[in-house]
């Protein structure tokens, strides 16, 4: 079986964003950028099926900007065999998205995608399921566990009430939630290696995709600040604040 | 222009979720249609007619929809998706799963977790982890949106119930099968709709502690919560994470025990109205948006805390 897996290029998680002074977008020169960490989760399952047997090649695709190479060659040193750039400098929306890995995935006919939950930047929570919908697949959204057999996918999912189980029939759509593994880091060997895997650039229009934004940021904003209240000294204190001060238990 | 808006309910009982979402539903106008998809929910269809705000509501009671597959669902707000200006929900996780696929079969964008609402067309949005606020306008015909419930006022009951009709359930996908569920049982107020949440941290240092926080949490009738460091460490299940992709919440008060305040856990809490951090290391960031902070050794700090309340 075929894997594909998507990869987005993100301000790195452990950057304390700027919102611009006028209020068009978030910083983002001379930031450091990474894959999305959800991302990362899922090209970890993929390889991980693939080192268990049940997956025999992994195609990782991303839909961005000529940087995006970066990611994906860090996909490939993480163990994917092949890399698809969709290029474009337009900002990337989940429709969109979706619409070029249905594009991708015509062409590579994977058994399973595996996509991150949703992109720390905006923090959309959609591409997945927008695809498995464009495709007519079904989906595992939010996974914590998935086990191929019998051409079936079972995928263990976080829900508000905790954990539900669902069965898949393969192909399918899989979004991958934080416990789903812990990631390894991509070794020197491995990042050598990487530099000689096949890395494809394909243009959007040649796939017959349109990536024009649907949504119009009008502006963004720093949200209102908390400041920091008091210290207080002892429990008894702050028993007594909660309730004569802050009147928030009786 | 008018609404469909998507009710979350769990075990036959409307949730308070869909009173935020109805607020928003509100604040776009028009007539407000609630949808109460599942098996058995007369009562939640009940309660729903009941609502401010709400002119009809729709209900498709079958057992195709006992547990609120994705497909199915998305499949049935498809077929009824005609004639609305706007398809909304709480942000719940059957939302989350849902939605975007109804976007996607009605080939139309869509926009997650709004804070709120400037016009029809224009919404509010966190981005980056609630360390941005986006105003978003879409220029699609219909608006596929779900609904941040902290941020808005939870919709009382009105004067007099709306009609409820019925609608029939569509043909099964066929994409997924529900195979079993695993549910924290608890006799605790729901995290996302507790007045008081007691959420520990790293610092709890194993699950057997917890009682600790528990024993306080049931004297001040709270909702036990945690930080993500805490649900990965095993401590408590996954349905107690509060933080940017676990729960959001915004309590009157949220007492932080043994949390650092990474960014990601304060994206799920600093909306609360006081937050109160008990933590041994003075330098935590929790502290930065605590508005009563008391550097202790949480070990100490809950029994004596215990012992006060």
């Amino acid at each position: 079986m075929k894997i594909l897996c998507a990869v987005k290029r993100v301000v790195d998680y452990n950057v304390k964003i700027r919102v611009k002074t006028d209020q068009t977008g978030v910083e983002t020169a001379n930031v450091k950028f990474s894959m999305n960490p959800f991302d990362e989760i899922a090209v970890e399952e993929a390889v991980r099926l693939k080192e268990s047997g049940a997956a025999t090649e992994i195609v990782v695709v991303a839909v961005g900007p000529t940087a995006a190479q970066e990611t994906l060659r860090t996909a490939l040193a993480m163990g994917a065999d092949r890399a698809i750039l969709v290029q474009t400098d337009l900002e990337t929306q989940p429709l969109g998205v979706a619409k070029a890995l249905k594009a991708i995935v015509a062409k590579e006919a994977p058994g399973l995608v595996i996509v991150g939950k949703q992109a720390i930047d905006d923090d959309c929570n959609q591409t997945g399921q927008m695809l498995a919908a464009l495709l007519g697949w079904g989906q595992g959204a939010f996974a914590s566990k998935i086990a191929a057999a019998n051409g079936e996918l079972t995928v263990t999912r976080e829900v508000d009430g905790g954990m539900e189980t669902i069965a898949l029939p393969l192909p399918a759509v899989v979004t991958a939630d934080l416990r789903l593994n812990e990631p390894r880091y991509a070794t020197l060997p491995n990042i050598m290696k990487a530099k000689k895997k096949p890395l494809e650039i394909v243009a959007p229009d040649a796939l017959g995709v349109d990536l024009t934004p649907r949504l119009t940021v009008l502006k963004v904003e720093e949200p209102p600040t908390r400041s920091a209240g008091v210290k207080v000294p002892d429990v008894a204190t702050l028993v007594a604040k909660l309730k004569n001060e802050a009147k928030v238990i009786p | 222009m008018s609404v469909l808006l998507l009710a979350e309910h769990e075990q036959g009982q409307l949730k308070a979720a869909t009173r935020n979402a109805v607020t928003a539903a509100k604040a776009i106008g028009g007539d407000l249609h609630v949808l109460v998809v599942g098996s058995g929910v007369a009562a939640v269809a009940d309660a729903a007619s009941k609502i401010d705000g709400v002119a009809k509501v729709l209900v498709a009671d079958s057992a195709l929809y006992a547990h609120p597959l994705a497909e199915p669902l998305s499949a049935l707000i498809v077929s009824l998706a005609g004639g609305y200006s706007h398809i909304l929900a709480p942000a719940t996780s059957t939302a989350k799963n849902a939605l975007p696929r109804v976007a996607a079969l009605l080939d139309v964008a869509m926009l997650s977790e709004i804070t709120g609402v400037v016009s029809p067309h224009r919404f509010v949005r966190p981005i980056y982890a609630g360390n941005a606020l986006a105003t978003v306008e879409s220029a699609d015909s219909v608006q596929v949106v779900t609904v941040r419930p902290t941020a808005f006022d939870a919709a009382g009951d009105g004067a007099a119930a709306a009609p409820v009709e019925a609608v029939a359930a569509v043909a099964d996908p066929a994409l997924s099968r529900f195979v079993s569920a695993d549910l924290s049982k608890s006799e605790r107020p729901e995290l996302t709709a507790a007045r008081i949440v007691v959420a520990g941290g790293r610092g709890m240092q194993s699950g057997e502690n917890f009682h600790l926080l528990e024993a306080i949490a049931d004297t001040l009738g709270a909702a036990v919560g945690a930080s993500r460091a805490a649900v990965d460490a095993g401590f408590v299940p996954n349905d107690y994470q509060v933080g940017q992709t676990g729960k959001i919440v915004a309590p009157d008060l949220y007492i932080a025990v043994g949390i650092s305040g990474a960014i990601q856990h304060l994206a799920g809490m600093k909306d609360s109205k006081i937050i109160v951090a008990i933590n041994k290391d003075e330098e935590a960031p929790i502290f930065q948006v605590a508005d009563y902070g008391l550097v202790a050794d949480l070990f100490k700090a809950l029994p004596e805390l215990s012992a006060e309340l």
